[in-house]
């Protein structure tokens, strides 16, 4: 399973933004899609350029989740963050410095709030969630 | 005395327009984004700002600075001056008939809500129907919106064609005795569609109902007359047209604006206060409560200098040059489905690139130096009715060239080439 670290060091490799960009699109199509079925309003997080879902699950002290985005390169942020986020407990979850963790990959940007691809509010739903079950 | 600086203007020789110096009057062109040469194409969301304009902000602050219209020395007095003269200036440039039809604003959205909340709340009740267009910005349907609801209106929107341009015959069929006001865009900002303005504020009137044209698009790119056009209000932003945010203009016909009640209180839009009542200044101050935006509008006046030093008409045709080689280009990439074609439009581009993401695409331009909008263009309804989730909007000012077009089609098929 791909870690935070994995994701920092292949990152930081590249020096071209055309390699960096791809990597995340792979990353985005390595995805695994949500089922269509799943993708309804009440799993939408607010978002205005593009559209994120997401579904948590609870089981053995631990949260995995799945997510989507009908944008790829939202779809690779969304990998990004599940490496940090996935089948970790709750105290894992609020432990984890995602702002730092998106500045060492240099896409800090991508976690504002103006951004308006949900990235930021699914972020926040997941730390609320890690939050009411700690 | 207006008539004569009007004359004035037609007679002096106009600056020749030369694309490389006109560049260089606007510094933030030379920028870099992503260690690549800024290519900007997002002059529908704002536009850039020559270094006159720069220099006028400037040259307020370090020596005009002081309120207007206190006139208790002289750096009041200049700054009054200075404020008033450029409301004179807007006067001429939408060739209005009087200075106290030209009511200083932050912009269109606010000028669009002060009709709503006045002259709205005074002339439309329960019953009555709003017509505005499928086309609009959410800034001329959302104060329109609230308006009905508060007092038992109907808001109607005008169809749209599937080549994006506004379906008459259905304007036509929505007019009717109950009309009372037609609000619509001069210009789509979604998909840069000009819309037949004159005729319908000729079908308008015919009906006894009163227009207010959104003028955010037009100002930057067509010569505005409104008296040509018989419009009741025009309201327009500065930003949009080469001059700073947080400055625009509401014109209203005076009759109207005479009529209307006040929308803000405060200082400068009073006559005299007291606690038994009190009576508000005469036009155009009634609606210019607090201290107003002076560098803005001064600014302004620059912007509209800087405009007019140039044979507009042929900036235009430079704009429409630039839009129809890019929509000619627009056949080498076969996913790219234009939207809003085969019609009146001016220099916007808006697109799909059929199986990529327009956030996508956009991200990827942004990589590449290249400043576009993605998305619904605060014009969801738009969206709605085209079935689209988003465009990729490229949309082009007097400053843009042909090179630039060309990069930015060689930045689509790198997008495609990533995306797809």
């Amino acid at each position: 399973m791909t870690t935070p670290e994995d994701i920092i060091d292949t990152l930081s490799f590249f020096d071209s933004w055309e390699d960096r960009y791809k990597y995340m699109i792979d990353l985005g199509k390595s995805l695994p899609p949500m089922d269509d079925a799943l993708k309804t309003e009440e799993r939408l997080v607010p978002g205005c350029q593009s559209l994120v879902w997401i579904e948590p699950t609870f089981e053995n002290d631990k949260f995995s989740f799945q997510v989507d985005s009908d944008a790829l390169i939202v779809r690779g942020l969304l990998a990004i963050v599940m490496a940090a986020y996935n089948n970790k407990s709750s105290q894992q979850i609020i432990e984890f410095d995602i702002q730092n963790y998106f500045s060492q990959l240099d896409l800090i940007k991508h976690l504002s709030p103006t951004r308006g691809n949900g990235l930021q509010a699914m972020v926040e739903k997941i730390k609320q969630l890690a939050t009411s079950y700690s | 005395m207006n008539n004569i600086t009007a004359l004035d203007n037609q007679t002096n020789a106009k600056r020749k327009f030369d694309i490389k110096e006109v560049r260089s009057d606007f510094p933030i062109l030379n920028e870099k984004v992503h260690n690549q040469s800024l290519i900007y194409l997002d002059n529908g969301a704002t536009s850039q700002k020559p270094q006159t304009v720069i220099d006028a902000i400037d040259n307020y602050y370090q020596h005009f600075n002081s309120n207007v219209h206190r006139g208790a020395h002289a750096l009041s007095d200049k700054a009054t001056e200075l404020f008033e003269n450029a409301r004179v200036k807007v006067q001429n440039f939408i060739r209005a008939n009087s200075r106290e039809e030209i009511i200083w604003t932050r912009g269109t959205t606010e000028s669009i809500n002060l009709v709503a909340q006045t002259w709205g709340r005074e002339n439309i009740g329960a019953g009555d129907e709003i017509i505005v267009t499928t086309l609009e910005h959410h800034s001329n349907i959302v104060p329109w919106q609230i308006l009905c609801e508060s007092v038992g209106a109907r808001l109607l929107p005008v169809n749209i064609k599937t080549n994006g341009e506004l379906d008459y015959e259905h304007f036509t069929q929505l007019l009717s005795a109950k009309t009372k006001l037609v609000a619509v865009g001069h210009i789509s900002n979604a998909l840069g569609v000009i819309n037949p303005v004159e005729d319908m504020i000729k079908a308008a009137h015919q009906v006894g109902a009163k227009v207010l044209i959104d003028g955010a698009q037009a100002a930057p790119h067509l010569v505005i007359d409104v008296q040509q056009l018989d419009c009741d209000f025009y309201a327009f932003s500065g930003h949009k047209m080469f001059a700073p945010t947080g400055i625009g203009v509401l014109y209203g016909k005076r009759d109207l604006l005479d009529a209307m009640p006040p929308w803000h209180g405060g200082g400068e839009m009073i006559e005299k206060v007291s606690f038994s009542g009190t009576t508000f200044n005469k036009l155009p101050y009634k609606f210019e409560a607090g201290t107003p935006n002076i560098e803005g509008s001064i600014a302004m006046a620059a912007a509209i200098d800087y405009l007019e030093q140039f044979d507009r008409d042929g900036m235009t045709e430079y704009e429409m040059d630039l839009i129809n080689y890019a929509t000619e280009k627009a056949q080498s990439i076969p996913e790219m489905k234009i939207i809003g074609s085969d019609c009146n439009k001016t220099s916007v581009l808006s697109f799909i690139i059929e199986g990529c993401h327009s956030q996508d695409v956009g991200m990827i331009l942004d990589q590449q130096g290249i400043a576009v909008r993605t998305g619904h263009h605060c014009a969801m309804p738009l969206m709605d009715a085209l079935d689209l989730k988003g465009t990729i909007r490229a949309s082009f000012s007097f400053y843009n060239t042909k090179q630039e077009v060309d990069k930015l089609f060689e930045a689509l098929e790198k997008a495609k080439q990533f995306l797809m």
